[in-house]
């Protein structure tokens, strides 16, 4: 955890108002984690207890405590995609996931009409069959 | 060389448009990257003088070109998808590009803005009351008579907040205007600070829609020039369902936990930062710029039905055939929504059950398909329309598991405020499993003589869980602090009432017992 990176993106946002979520989402995507020393020095930089941070931190599901080594898929599990057929598709994509990737379940990438979806980092996938998806999932 | 539309909505850039653009680019083509049609079974829809190809993949494209393709939909305005349509907030949908200025100004852009601005904060105020424009989050408060409370407000600093956290499934409305003509969206936005005397606006945007804050991004660069002195951020949420309710919603953007305040005091009056603040949904204010163009609060109001006037985009999700958006005037009935305009269910099977307004909505049975699109009949059914989200389900569909569903949604999304729906919506999966179970029986430990005070009988009866089950319900409805402890019953009782036979055989008997 390197202090100087931390420090510059807590002065990026210190001047707006409401400065703690974007600052927790730039960390988040730099360090892959919001880790306690962090909070602390959040904490300490914008004159909140580490409590309050802490808080924050553990209420969003975006923010992890410890960094997920591994590929993270995303798959939808809301009402439309379980219209759709996504919980039979869930045994064959755990079998491909396996312990080398992360299944995250999700509620609702908004393609709403064209589930199951999935999403790979900022990219996502739709009108998924038991193939498509594990493929996805091989290719994460 | 050949002009061709295909859109970069995040929908059709999941099925492949991207590919699709690149390979009608290296054959020397233009290619537009437009909006979409909210024809989502087409998609990726590629569009050449007005005619439509679609669903296309990369194996298309020659046959596209030398009009051979028999993914040809023939011209997609004369397409009954798009003819029966009244669109307002979505005119520019499918034909422009989302983040060209050049475009939003060829198409009436910024002519309510500039028309707001001449006519002065009481008169938009009016117009916008004229309209009869209602919330279109989900609670339909009049937009008009939010303005004027936080107008009326006295502070040195008001803020205008867009309610971006689109969480339900089976929505996906505010996501196409973010990304297919997020012009409008700040150009609405900017008119609400003209008519309550707010300088400062954000746009919080759940952390699900890359694309949308992207582009809402770029376009507040180009305009900032336009919509000055009033000013727009950009915010985005982190996951959190409950966030998308408007009291959790600006306790996130402060930077806290996104827990429920209780109201009073209205946010219109002690809002983000404790000043005055109007927080409407993206449909709200994209109906806005409209409404504000010469006579376009009385062409609005004269869309509609009873007190809700207008059009609702409306979005068909779920195992539908001819799923995606669809804005209508207020009064269609459900059935020709599912039936006629969405053609049935995607699988070909008969449709079971059709959830309205998402994971709070009610489930509703074919039988109640002459039910009409109008916030008051919904109400009356013991429904809501919400944010305008149909998911349609076919005969395989397992009722009592969506019920479990809906309460493990709100155990899992809850913000822990307020008890009913922190600890109800946990004792509601529990009952649930218990009634599919058929019931609780007696534990070792419970039956042990050494437990002198446990009743020694059989357990509670499937009759006792259901009974135990509508009134946790009835707790839930009338004692959570906001909307997703109180309406998570409507699916869950709904599911029960109509479907019985998939929480438990005897369940229909002890319902018709209990009426």
């Amino acid at each position: 955890m390197s202090n100087s990176v931390l420090a510059a993106i807590i002065a990026e946002h210190a001047g707006r108002e409401g400065p703690l979520l974007p600052i927790l989402h730039d960390v988040q995507a730099e360090f892959g984690c919001v880790s306690p020393e962090a909070e602390a020095q959040i904490a300490a930089a914008l004159n909140l207890s580490r409590a309050e941070v802490h808080g924050v931190v553990s209420f969003y599901h975006d923010y992890t405590p410890t960094a997920e080594g591994r590929p993270v898929v995303q798959v939808c599990r809301a009402e439309a995609c379980k219209a759709r057929g996504v919980e039979s598709l869930m045994p064959s994509a755990m079998a491909a996931a396996g312990d080398r990737v992360k299944l995250h379940t999700v509620y609702c990438l908004g393609l709403c009409a064209t589930g199951p979806n999935a999403r790979v980092g900022d990219r996502l996938h739709s009108r998924l069959d038991a193939p498509a998806l594990a493929k996805i999932i091989e290719n994460a | 060389m050949m002009l061709i539309k295909i859109s970069d909505d995040a929908l059709a850039r999941a099925l492949g448009a991207d590919e699709l653009a690149e390979a009608f680019a290296a054959k020397g083509h233009e290619v537009h990257r437009t909006s979409s049609w909210g024809m989502q079974w087409l998609e990726p829809l590629v569009e050449i003088d007005g005619k439509g190809f679609g669903p296309a993949t990369l194996g298309d494209v020659d046959a596209i070109l030398n009009g051979s393709s028999d993914k040809a939909i023939g011209v997609i305005e004369q397409h009954p998808f798009i003819a029966g349509q009244t669109r307002f907030t979505f005119a520019r949908a499918g034909k422009t590009r989302p983040t060209s200025l050049a475009d939003y100004h060829a198409t009436g852009g910024w002519q309510g803005l500039m028309r707001a601005r001449q006519i002065g904060p009481e008169q938009i105020i009016a117009e916008v009351l004229e309209s009869g424009l209602r919330g279109r989050g989900g609670a339909g408060f009049p937009t008009g008579i939010k303005w004027k409370t936080v107008a009326g407000a006295v502070a040195d600093q008001k803020y205008i907040v867009c309610n971006a956290d689109e969480g339900d499934s089976a929505t996906f409305a505010d996501r196409m205007v973010m990304e297919g003509d997020p012009f409008q969206l700040i150009e609405g936005m900017a008119i609400a600070g003209e008519a309550v005397g707010a300088t400062r606006g954000y746009i919080y945007v759940r952390s699900e829609y890359p694309d949308a804050i992207r582009k809402l991004n770029e376009a507040l660069v180009q305009c900032a020039d336009i919509i000055a002195p009033f000013v727009c951020e950009v915010r985005m949420g982190a996951g959190a369902y409950v966030c998308g309710e408007e009291t959790s919603l600006l306790n996130s953007l402060e930077g806290k936990r996104g827990e429920v305040r209780a109201k009073p005091p209205l946010p219109a009056l002690e809002g983000l930062f404790g000043k005055p603040t109007v927080v409407n949904n993206v449909l709200s204010l994209a109906a806005v710029p409209h409404i504000l163009a010469e006579g376009g609060s009385a062409a609005y109001a004269q869309q509609g039905m009873g007190r809700s006037k207008g059009t609702m985009p409306i979005q068909l999700a779920g195992n539908i055939k001819h799923g995606g958006l669809y804005e209508v005037a207020f009064g269609v009935t459900l059935g020709e929504l599912v039936n006629v305009i969405g053609g049935g269910t995607a699988s070909g099977r008969p449709v079971k059950a059709v959830q309205v307004g998402g994971p709070l909505g009610a489930y509703l049975h074919p039988d109640q398909f002459d039910i009409v699109f109008d916030y008051e009949a919904y109400t009356a059914a013991d429904a809501l329309i919400g944010h305008g989200g149909i998911t349609v389900f076919d005969d395989t569909a397992d009722m009592g598991s969506m019920a479990r569903f809906a309460m493990e949604f709100c155990a899992a999304e809850s913000c822990g405020k307020c008890t009913p729906c922190r600890i109800g919506s946990t004792r509601g999966v529990e009952l649930i499993d218990r009634i599919r179970a058929g019931g609780r029986k007696r534990d070792v430990i419970e039956l042990a003589p050494q437990m002198q005070n446990t009743v020694k009988d059989q357990g509670r009866s499937v009759a006792e869980e259901v009974a135990l089950l509508t009134d946790l319900c009835e707790t839930m409805k009338f004692g959570s602090l906001c909307a997703l402890g109180g309406f998570t019953p409507y699916p869950v009782m709904s599911a029960l009432k109509h479907w019985p036979e998939d929480f438990a055989p005897e369940a229909r008997a002890v319902l018709e017992a209990a009426e």
